[in-house]
């Protein structure tokens, strides 16, 4: 082990690289390396925001489908008790038409009736006339029976 | 290759020798030629061979960090700018891990000695003959390429951070404060003298077995791979064996190489934490 200038020489070269690299590379590189740490950890967070936001727009979507399909529900239900109103509607009115026409039906009938049984107690009674008329061989005044004759008819 | 020289123990001191400029007895300047003339020529003298493979290898690690500094960016690092990278992160965190205090020279400071000294250290792994010898072919008589074998270069950079320390214990404690931490400590005020003797050879035992370690452990190693270098000359047996050792050691020698730096590196970052303590 002898000692010479060579360590001076080391030292000053020690110093003088240390000065060079704390001038010129530790600053840039740790710089560097910071700010691609808060990138990442950026890069890091937005995708946990972007992941968040996902989420809730499926909760959202699923949300409103739900209310979707509800609401439709809803509309079946209404349209369908509409839909048995109607018909209802429809029978009682068709009901009552029908009991209408029936009515009309029975009076119809009942006048013809009338008028059938009027016009034959007509005939029979002008039938009896003109029987009564052989029977008697004379003519009968018709103006001067004609109550009795009118009794008559009422009687038939 | 140990043939050209008369025996063993001449290789090794050869081997062992620095390339050393410097002046002559008669008063010409010129390299030395053995170990007399070494001695001659005193202090004001240079390890050529020391200094030279120590600043190369400096601005290799200036350079490849520096490129990569220039191109960092957010982007994805990819390549050399990646394992630059890797290697800040791991000393900022051994910075953050026993420096609490802030200091921006810490950081870089350990960042140079890691990587220079790991890189001074790999020059371990070339085999010993082979740049010597290159060396001898253009007429350099001693060349020693591990730059940390030689005690010059581990005091120079020990003895810096043990100006540092100084530096930051007085700025930290002031004058009054790094005097009382070493006269009034381990005993009471009035055993003043034994405290100062105790607590002085503490401090002046930091920079010397931080270069001390650093040589030692790198010395005997070279030492190691010259005697098995050795054996290549004793006939293929021996030859073969001592491929063998050479591989078996020189991977367990990139252990020591990484350590060592690693070992130097947070010893001083710890010697500057307690510098910087003002709380004691």
């Amino acid at each position: 082990m002898n000692f010479n200038a060579t360590l001076i020489g080391q030292t000053i070269t020690f110093i003088v690289f240390v000065w060079f690299c704390m001038k010129y590379i530790w600053p840039p590189l740790m710089a560097a390396l910071e700010e691609r740490n808060a990138r990442i950890s950026e890069g890091l967070a937005a995708a946990q925001r972007g992941q968040q936001d996902l989420e809730d727009a499926q909760a959202k979507v699923s949300d409103s489908l739900k209310d979707a399909k509800q609401q439709a529900q809803e509309i079946i239900n209404q349209a369908q008790k509409r839909a048995n109103e109607i018909v209802d509607e429809a029978k009682d009115s068709a009901r009552d038409e029908a009991d209408k026409i029936k009515v009309a039906a029975t009076a119809d009938i009942d006048q013809q009736v009338t008028a059938a049984r009027e016009h034959l107690r007509k005939e029979v009674s002008v039938i009896a006339l003109a029987g009564a008329e052989q029977i008697l061989k004379r003519e009968v005044d018709a103006k001067a029976h004609a109550d009795v004759l009118d009794e008559l008819v009422a009687q038939i | 290759m140990a043939g050209s020289y008369a025996n063993s123990s001449e290789y090794i001191k050869h081997h062992l020798t620095n390339l050393v400029y410097g002046q002559h007895a008669d008063g010409s300047w010129g390299f030395a030629h053995g170990a007399d003339e070494i001695k001659e020529m005193g202090f004001w003298s240079i390890n050529v061979d020391s200094m030279l493979f120590s600043v190369g290898l400096g601005c290799l690690f200036l350079w490849i960090f520096r490129r990569a500094a220039k191109k960092a960016s957010t982007d994805a690092p990819t390549g050399m700018q990646n394992f630059v990278e890797m290697m800040i992160e791991f000393i900022d965190d051994s910075v953050r891990g026993s420096f609490s205090g802030k200091n921006p020279l810490v950081a870089p400071l350990a960042l140079t000695i890691f990587v220079w000294i790991f890189l001074m250290n790999l020059m371990d792994l070339i085999a010993v003959d082979h740049i010597p010898w290159l060396a001898s072919l253009l007429g350099v008589p001693y060349l020693k390429i591990v730059p940390s074998t030689d005690p010059n270069i581990t005091f120079g950079m020990s003895l810096s951070v043990f100006a540092l320390v100084i530096y930051y214990s007085i700025k930290m404690k002031g004058p009054g404060g790094f005097f009382a931490e070493l006269a009034f400590h381990p005993f009471p005020k009035f055993m003043m003298p034994i405290n100062l003797v105790l607590e002085g050879v503490t401090l002046i035992a930091k920079p010397v077995s931080l270069a001390l370690r650093l040589f030692g452990n790198l010395y005997a190693g070279e030492m190691i791979f010259i005697l098995i270098a050795i054996m290549y000359s004793g006939g293929w047996i021996l030859g073969i064996s001592g491929g063998f050792l050479q591989l078996g050691w020189a991977i367990f020698h990139i252990l020591i190489i990484t350590l060592q730096a690693f070992i130097f590196m947070t010893l001083t970052i710890v010697y500057l934490d307690m510098a910087s303590q003002t709380d004691h």
